[in-house]
């Protein structure tokens, strides 16, 4: 198209690729390590040497930061970074920065593994770090989407390719949410307040929590699976026109739901209601990005039976379409009457987490890291099969028991007796839970099993091969 | 509604809302096309991206298009009937307010005849009906347990209610009383009173007081501080005032421990434990019934 298009000594920028990629699957493992523990612990509370930094209190935050921000994050930067440039024909804008905002992202993560556990927090779930560490995720946001946009903006392709859409509403929003959710007024080094009070407080805290689920492990990911699974089926993007509708519909409408957080709290009725009604509208959005990615598949369904990478990848739609039902259902206020508050809503996450973020990332990760050292496959393609179905039998125990125990805890908790009062206390309810706390331990130990396979074959992968910086071709004129 | 400073902000956010409905319904509206005869090529797009990334031409899936016309018709008529935008409560007059409100008077009158009947009778009455005392027992440990314990047994700072030790006294009044307007106990710092000096010398008096282990010396020396100042409170025979809710200190009942260190910690930063009042939140018929099978506790037949 452009005169400086297809010199071929131009090649794309696969180092900080590769850097992220496998810290994806480092943090992979540290995350839900510490997953395994903190379920063992609820299991067996005095399982640990009584030590606050080893309190679950101190542990659960570490957790969730380390398999959303370490183990997410890294692999969300890790793919946007090759897809953009790869359907872009078109190396990042800045290696130097590009390098910064991976250096920089580890630096985040390692302050969070330090301070978590020292109980500095600023008390907001998914946002818990303290104001420094605050000020560094805003920096390297910031100059992930210098990098980002820097590159769509010097794309050798006219169009810009719908993966790319996603990870540019993802980089975006997740930079307001973050900046305007983590204001707060430092007392100390460690310690802050928050720049908002009581209800106001919670509301602003639940809008960024539900975009953090709606754009950080939605949209992002959305972006790794409009790029790696018509990659890895050989086949085009089910519906072009699916695309457009459902991703406006989802971006759009993602922003309003964050209220289903406080149904029955002190936050206005109104308010409440509306973010009910904008979530049962989210269904349709987010079932869109489902259907366009299993339908890319039409054609190609073989390839399921032979390619465990598709497995994975296609998996992680089927567990996208459950969640994004769910999600809507639990919106609903009878049905948050019942659910609030119980593990059913530790089992709705986890069919996300593990299910689609997890295997989405995993699948994708078996496609690329190959091709950043110079192959064309995984060292074991078998043992990408084992890890599919450790990882999917984990899946399973882990959000089944979850379930039960929520639904269970939630009947519990409103049972009545003839007199009036109430049937259970909440011990008892407790001790009902225990049997399927050892079912979700179980299930854990299995994923976390599925990433110490992973890492083996990655290893074997990686060690004798020789890092690649793939050469940028021209792009195919498709039409006239 | 005082939601808002600014009445015009409820009003705009409405407006916002009910356009942006619309507006969904109207960008699906407006991606609608024909559907593609059966097994006909939709064609791609024309776009080419990495090589071989291109896009198929269909039209949205129809079943998909009238999950999304369901939702949005869903979300109106939600919008209609309840509280959502903002400035509007909804045809049906719905709030979480007025649906507590109406849920705890159905319930109430439900019950409330089952309460009645006990709070025609006195408490030593209700604490020998055995289907009172269940009922008190199902109260304790969903109102109760938290701080004293599943069986009453109590913690630290939490009295052992089983014990027949009372602090506010253990006449049926008295317990009734303790529940429905709840305690405050107001042991003062006391530092000050009896010199920085006595204060480790008060508290070995004051275990000499229950036959604890104790240094004779220093008891001694606090006895005669114990006489001057403490004694207001705790008696001359340091067997306490349930009146002032001033614990007996010469039997083995502890409530933060008899350790010398406990009893410097009381006398240094004084001790001001709180019962909260039930009355309002639980209301007279279950507070006696709790009153009842709180005081029948320590009246149970020792087995």
């Amino acid at each position: 198209m452009q005169a400086a298009a297809g010199n071929p000594e131009e090649t794309y920028n696969y180092r900080v690729v590769r850097q992220f990629a496998i810290m994806t699957v480092v943090w992979g493992v540290v995350g839900m390590l510490v997953g395994v523990i903190i379920a063992a612990q609820l299991a067996w509370p005095e399982l640990l040497p009584s030590v606050p930094w080893l309190s679950y209190g101190r542990l659960r935050p570490l957790h969730t930061n380390a398999v959303i921000f370490a183990f997410g994050g890294c692999a969300l930067f890790a793919t946007s970074y090759y897809i953009v440039q790869r359907t872009c024909h078109a190396r990042l804008i800045s290696d130097r920065l590009a390098g910064f905002t991976f250096w920089g992202w580890q630096a985040v993560i390692v302050l969070a593994a330090v301070t978590l556990p020292l109980g500095m927090t600023q008390g907001k779930e998914y946002a818990e770090l303290e104001w420094p560490i605050d000020l560094l995720i805003a920096v390297v946001w910031v100059s992930y989407a210098i990098v980002f946009f820097g590159t769509i903006m010097k794309r050798r392709i006219p169009h810009i390719y719908v993966a790319n859409w996603f990870f540019g509403a993802f980089i975006l929003t997740v930079a307001i949410l973050h900046i305007v959710n983590s204001a707060a007024s430092p007392a100390s080094l460690t310690k802050s307040y928050s720049a908002y009070a009581g209800v106001q407080d919670a509301m602003i805290q639940w809008w960024y929590g539900h975009n953090a689920v709606g754009f950080f492990l939605t949209a992002g990911f959305l972006g790794m699976m409009y790029y790696f699974i018509p990659k890895q089926a050989e086949r085009p993007v089910y519906s072009y026109r699916l695309s457009v509708v459902h991703f406006w519909a989802l971006i759009f409408t993602y922003m309003w739901a964050g209220p289903h957080h406080l149904h029955y709290t002190a936050l206005p009725d109104w308010a409440q209601s509306l973010g009910m009604v904008f979530s049962l509208i989210l269904l349709a959005p987010s079932w869109g990005g489902m259907i366009n990615g299993i339908m890319t598949l039409s054609g190609a369904w073989h390839k399921l039976r032979t390619d465990p990478i598709l497995k994975f990848l296609v998996t992680s739609l089927s567990f996208y379409g459950m969640s994004t039902f769910e999600g809507p259902m639990m919106s609903i206020k009878t049905v948050n009457a019942l659910s609030h508050y119980t593990d059913w809503t530790i089992g709705h996450v986890h069919s996300g987490a593990l299910g689609w973020v997890g295997m989405i990332t995993i699948g994708s990760m078996y496609y690329l890291i190959p091709r950043l050292f110079g192959r064309t496959e995984m060292y074991s393609v078998r043992a990408i099969t084992l890890h599919f179905w450790v990882a999917t039998i984990g899946i399973v125990l882990y959000i089944t028991a979850m379930w039960i125990a929520g639904v269970m805890q939630g009947l519990m908790w409103r049972a009545v007796n003839a007199d009036g009062t109430l049937t259970y206390t909440f011990v008892e309810s407790v001790k009902a839970s225990w049997p399927y706390y050892v079912v979700r331990l179980v299930g854990g130990v299995l994923y976390l099993g599925g990433m110490l396979i992973m890492c083996w074959n990655v290893w074997k992968t990686v060690v004798g091969s020789r890092p690649v910086d793939a050469p940028i071709p021209a792009p195919a004129m498709a039409h006239a | 509604m005082s939601d808002f400073i600014y009445s015009w902000v409820g009003i705009a956010i409405a407006v916002v809302t009910i356009v942006s409905i619309l507006a969904c319904a109207w960008f699906l509206k407006a991606n609608t096309v024909r559907r593609l005869p059966q097994g006909a090529d939709p064609g791609t797009t024309g776009h080419l991206w990495d090589g071989d990334l291109a896009e198929w031409n269909n039209p949205l899936p129809r079943w998909w298009m009238y999950l999304f016309y369901i939702t949005i018709v869903f979300g109106l008529l939600y919008l209609a009937l309840y509280p959502g935008l903002a400035v509007y409560g909804g045809a049906l007059g719905w709030s979480s307010a007025g649906q507590h409100a109406t849920e705890s008077k159905r319930w109430d009158s439900r019950y409330a005849a089952m309460f009645d009947v006990y709070l025609k009778q006195e408490i030593p009455v209700v604490a020998r009906d055995p289907a009172a005392r269940e009922m008190g027992q199902r109260l304790f440990v969903t109102y109760c347990a938290q701080c004293h314990a599943s069986d009453a047994g109590g913690s630290r700072g939490f009295p052992n209610l089983r014990d027949n030790d009372w602090i506010w006294g253990g006449e049926p009044a008295q317990v009734h009383e303790s529940i429905a307007k709840g305690r405050q106990a107001v042991m003062p710092p006391m530092v000050e009173a009896i010199g920085a000096e006595n204060v480790k010398a008060v508290a070995n008096h004051v275990r000499s007081l229950s036959g604890l282990p104790h240094d004779a010396g220093l008891a001694a020396q606090g006895k005669v501080k114990f006489e001057q100042v403490c004694v207001a409170c705790h008696g001359m025979d340091a067997k306490g005032n349930p009146a002032l809710g001033a614990p007996n200190l010469a039997d083995r009942v502890w409530l933060y421990g008899s350790s010398e260190e406990a009893i410097v910690e009381a006398i240094t930063r004084g001790r001001n434990g709180v019962m909260p009042a039930q009355l309002e939140f639980l209301g007279a018929g279950k507070v006696h019934l709790l009153a009842a099978y709180v005081w029948g506790l320590s009246r149970e037949p020792r087995k």
